[in-house]
């Protein structure tokens, strides 16, 4: 029942020229003039051919505030930015915090079909930081929930944060924090700086993100445990990590498209579109953290894609929402940032931003890329065009990009889930096709069982 | 002048011409008939989220001298506090026609947001936003200095030369930074003043000497003393231990009164806390400008509103 899909001489991420023959759901054959019937022909000519992105920090909002997104226009938001699969950030309504609440997302995900969603557990119950949540019964539950995370918030209290670390560990996970010192960010808008000072906003200190990372670092290690750190971004985020992984600490990192490319000074005219959290930092900062994901330092890139309604961010600075949105922008912004700039190659970009991060999350299927068996998760690019972003090139329910009538690189042309595709000829594939396909594909797989 | 938002946007030149309009202002304030007629017809909305009497009365009492109609629209008790946002009721306020919003707002910036907006076409004031600026008060503060300068001929003056310490709780205080800005492009001398708890992250890139000791700064015989005023709450979040150890080394007192040169000034935006950050007769000694500064306000808002509103640069 599935398509059979040729790609023609599209360009792999090592820069190698190859055809990609998709057939039930994995990739058939590769290799230059491949001879196939085929029910689908791609012209790849000018097209790069990464693996579907994974993207670790997600927030699809639902259940509870579906007025901001919901996991279907999640998902279509994904696809379109080249995702395949994406981890949904535990802070619903309610919590992500039990069993039921993590199968039902990953459910409504597969339901829908445009991307593997991955449910994210909270670390504490109601990620008030109090109580650990019930991460046994939800690494044990079909969801399989691997990375845990109060994202929104920090696991400030050190001795919690130290059981977190040690009884994940029991079922193989991985903690992903959010750092920051709450005393030290009370009330905080924007990066505290010289700016800050000037624009009377109050500020959130460097430090707050780096002493938390800190401590972690030093707690990983104490009791062997794995830690992942959300959102790197400052400099000395940067060199406390690359301290850390010098000594052998098992921590990974992520940094999101918006400060590898945008700095604080953009909240001079207090436009609310670029109030995010953790804030945008210095110049020095953006350039601190393309080194470090250049170095391999920094482990992933990952979107912290922050949906919020209209009226949340049109008002004055302090009364308005953290968060941008950033699926749909995101392959662009990192070209811009970091593989325009020679630091990062179309190889790397594979590294960090699908196998890496679909290692974190322990999702099968990503560790060899395009590659003869793998599952059939990729994105066709096409990095040479320019464009005027608008909200008219957003699938999501939100319009809080920064990047509204900037000009970016790059426009992703098709992405495929597991074989069957979900964008073509740079627009979404239609709902009902899309969740017929994975449904077949679900069978297919329940047939071979 | 479109907007008043910020004494960080004023020119010299456009800062001077605000002074000398105010100096034609003062002149009605003499005159038998204390009433211009040159904003007859505008209505002016005075929309404060923040209570601030003293300065809504000033805005007040300087439209109604211009012959503007004034509308007062206190957040308290108004559909606002009910969480109306900021763009509802600038939305409202179009609908009825101000030509200028005076706004006192307590979110840094909410004057900016409103006059970048297409909620509202009118010319935006900003009476005071946050920890941001009060740029009102610091062209007052310029205005009342530059008549203690040059009296009857200040017309054209600056400041150049003066020396102002500014006193206080820098890192909250928004006339502190309208002033750092507005006083320095007149050509003044600025040295704040305060614990180092009360000072912003990055003031060494402000145009601005810093010192902690008060005595040190007084030793320097500055022209102006600016005292700030302190919130008793903030020791409670650790800026300092007790009202009575800031008052002691930071309160201007009658012993440090007696240190200052002969004709120096000491200014208070208001309203103080005698006792506190100053002493009774420091309040009271004929080198106060506290009661000038009132009246100076007054003739500062009347020149604001009327370059915001009339002829070139208002709205058309
Ligand atoms: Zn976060």
């Amino acid at each position: 029942m599935t398509e059979t899909i040729l790609v023609r001489a599209v360009t792999l991420a090592d820069g190698t020229s190859s055809d990609i023959l998709v057939r039930d759901g994995r990739i058939a054959e590769l290799g230059r003039a491949i001879f196939a019937s085929a029910d689908r022909l791609i012209d790849g000519a000018g097209l790069i051919a990464l693996p579907g992105l994974v993207d670790l920090h997600t927030h699809l909002r639902e259940p509870g505030f579906e007025q901001s997104e919901t996991i279907f226009s999640g998902s279509r938001a994904a696809a379109i930015g080249g995702f395949t699969a994406v981890h949904a950030m535990a802070n619903t309504s309610p919590v992500a915090d039990t069993a039921g609440v993590v199968e039902q997302v990953m459910s409504l995900g597969d339901r829908h079909g445009y991307v593997t969603v991955r449910p994210i557990g909270a670390v504490t119950r109601g990620l008030e930081g109090q109580h650990l949540s019930e991460i046994g019964a939800m690494a044990n539950s079909r969801a399989k929930v691997r990375v845990f995370s109060d994202d929104g918030k920090c696991v400030s209290d050190a001795l919690l944060m130290r059981r977190a670390l040690e009884y994940v560990k029991t079922f193989g996970g991985v903690i992903a924090q959010h750092a920051q010192e709450p005393r030290l960010t009370e009330g905080a808008q924007m990066n505290e700086s010289t700016l800050s000072g000037e624009l009377g906003l109050a500020g959130w200190p460097a430090v707050a993100e780096e002493a938390i990372i800190a401590r972690d670092v030093l707690l990983a290690k104490h009791v062997g445990a794995r830690l992942h750190v959300c959102h790197l971004s400052t400099a000395g985020s940067v060199e406390v990590v690359r301290w850390a992984k010098a000594r052998g600490i098992d921590v990974t990192a992520e940094v999101t498209p918006h400060h590898l490319l945008l700095t604080e000074q953009l909240a001079a005219n207090y436009d609310s579109r670029y109030k995010v959290n953790p804030p945008l930092r210095r110049d020095e900062d953006v350039r601190a953290v393309r080194e470090g994901l250049a170095d391999g330092t920094i482990d992933i890139i990952a979107t912290d894609h922050a949906p919020h309604p209209v009226e949340a961010k049109d008002c004055e600075w302090e009364a308005a929402a953290f968060g941008m949105v950033g699926l749909e922008s995101a392959l662009s912004v990192v070209q811009a940032s970091v593989v325009d700039t020679g630091l990062l190659d179309w190889a790397d970009i594979a590294r960090v931003f699908s196998k890496t991060p679909a290692a974190i999350g322990q999702l099968a299927g990503y560790a060899q890329g395009i590659a003869v068996g793998a599952p059939a998760s990729f994105t066709l690019y096409d990095p040479s065009v320019s464009r005027v972003f608008e909200a008219t090139q957003l699938r999501g329910k939100g319009v809080n990009s920064p990047y509204l009538s900037t000009t970016l690189p790059g426009r992703i042309m098709a992405t495929f889930h597991r074989g069957y595709a979900t964008v073509l000829d740079g627009e979404l594939v239609d709902a009902e096709t899309v969740a017929a396909a994975a449904r077949a594909h679900d069978q297919a797989g329940a047939g071979r069982g | 002048m479109r907007h008043l938002l910020s004494t960080r946007d004023l020119s010299r030149d456009e800062a001077i011409a605000i002074l000398d309009v105010a100096e034609d202002m003062a002149d009605v304030a003499h005159r038998e008939v204390r009433k211009l007629p040159a904003l007859r017809g505008k209505t002016v909305v005075n929309l404060f989220f923040e209570d601030s009497t003293r300065t809504r009365i000033s805005f007040e009492a300087a439209a109604k001298r211009l012959s503007a109609d004034v509308i007062n629209f206190s957040a308290k008790g108004s559909s606002v506090s009910k969480g109306e946002s900021l763009k509802d009721t600038a939305q409202t306020l179009a609908a009825i026609g101000a030509d200028a919003v005076v706004i006192r707002h307590g979110a840094s910036g909410a004057p900016r947001v409103l006059a970048n907006s297409d909620w509202i076409d009118a010319a935006i004031v900003n009476a005071g936003d946050g920890t941001h600026e009060h740029p009102t008060q610091a062209l007052l503060d310029a205005f009342t200095i530059r008549r203690r300068l040059h009296g009857a001929d200040s017309r054209g003056h600056d400041l150049d030369g003066v020396s102002v310490a500014i006193v206080g709780d820098i890192l909250h205080s928004r006339v502190a930074r309208s002033n750092a800005w507005l006083l320095t492009t007149l050509g003044a001398s600025i040295t704040f003043v305060a614990p180092a708890t009360l000072l912003p992250i990055g003031i060494e890139n402000w145009p601005v000497e810093v010192r902690y000791d008060l005595d040190i700064a007084l030793a320097a015989k500055p022209d102006v003393v600016m005292m700030l005023r302190i919130q008793g709450e903030r020791m409670h979040a650790a800026f300092f231990p007790s009202a009575r150890e800031y008052s002691r080394i930071w309160g201007l007192d009658d012993e440090r009164l007696a240190m200052l040169a002969a004709d120096s000034i000491v200014m208070h935006p208001g309203p103080m806390n005698r006792g506190l950050e100053i002493s009774a007769a420091a309040a009271d000694s004929p080198r106060s400008t506290v009661r000038e500064q009132v009246a100076n306000g007054v003739s500062i808002r009347m020149a604001v509103l009327y370059l915001t509103l009339s002829g070139e640069g208002g709205k058309q």
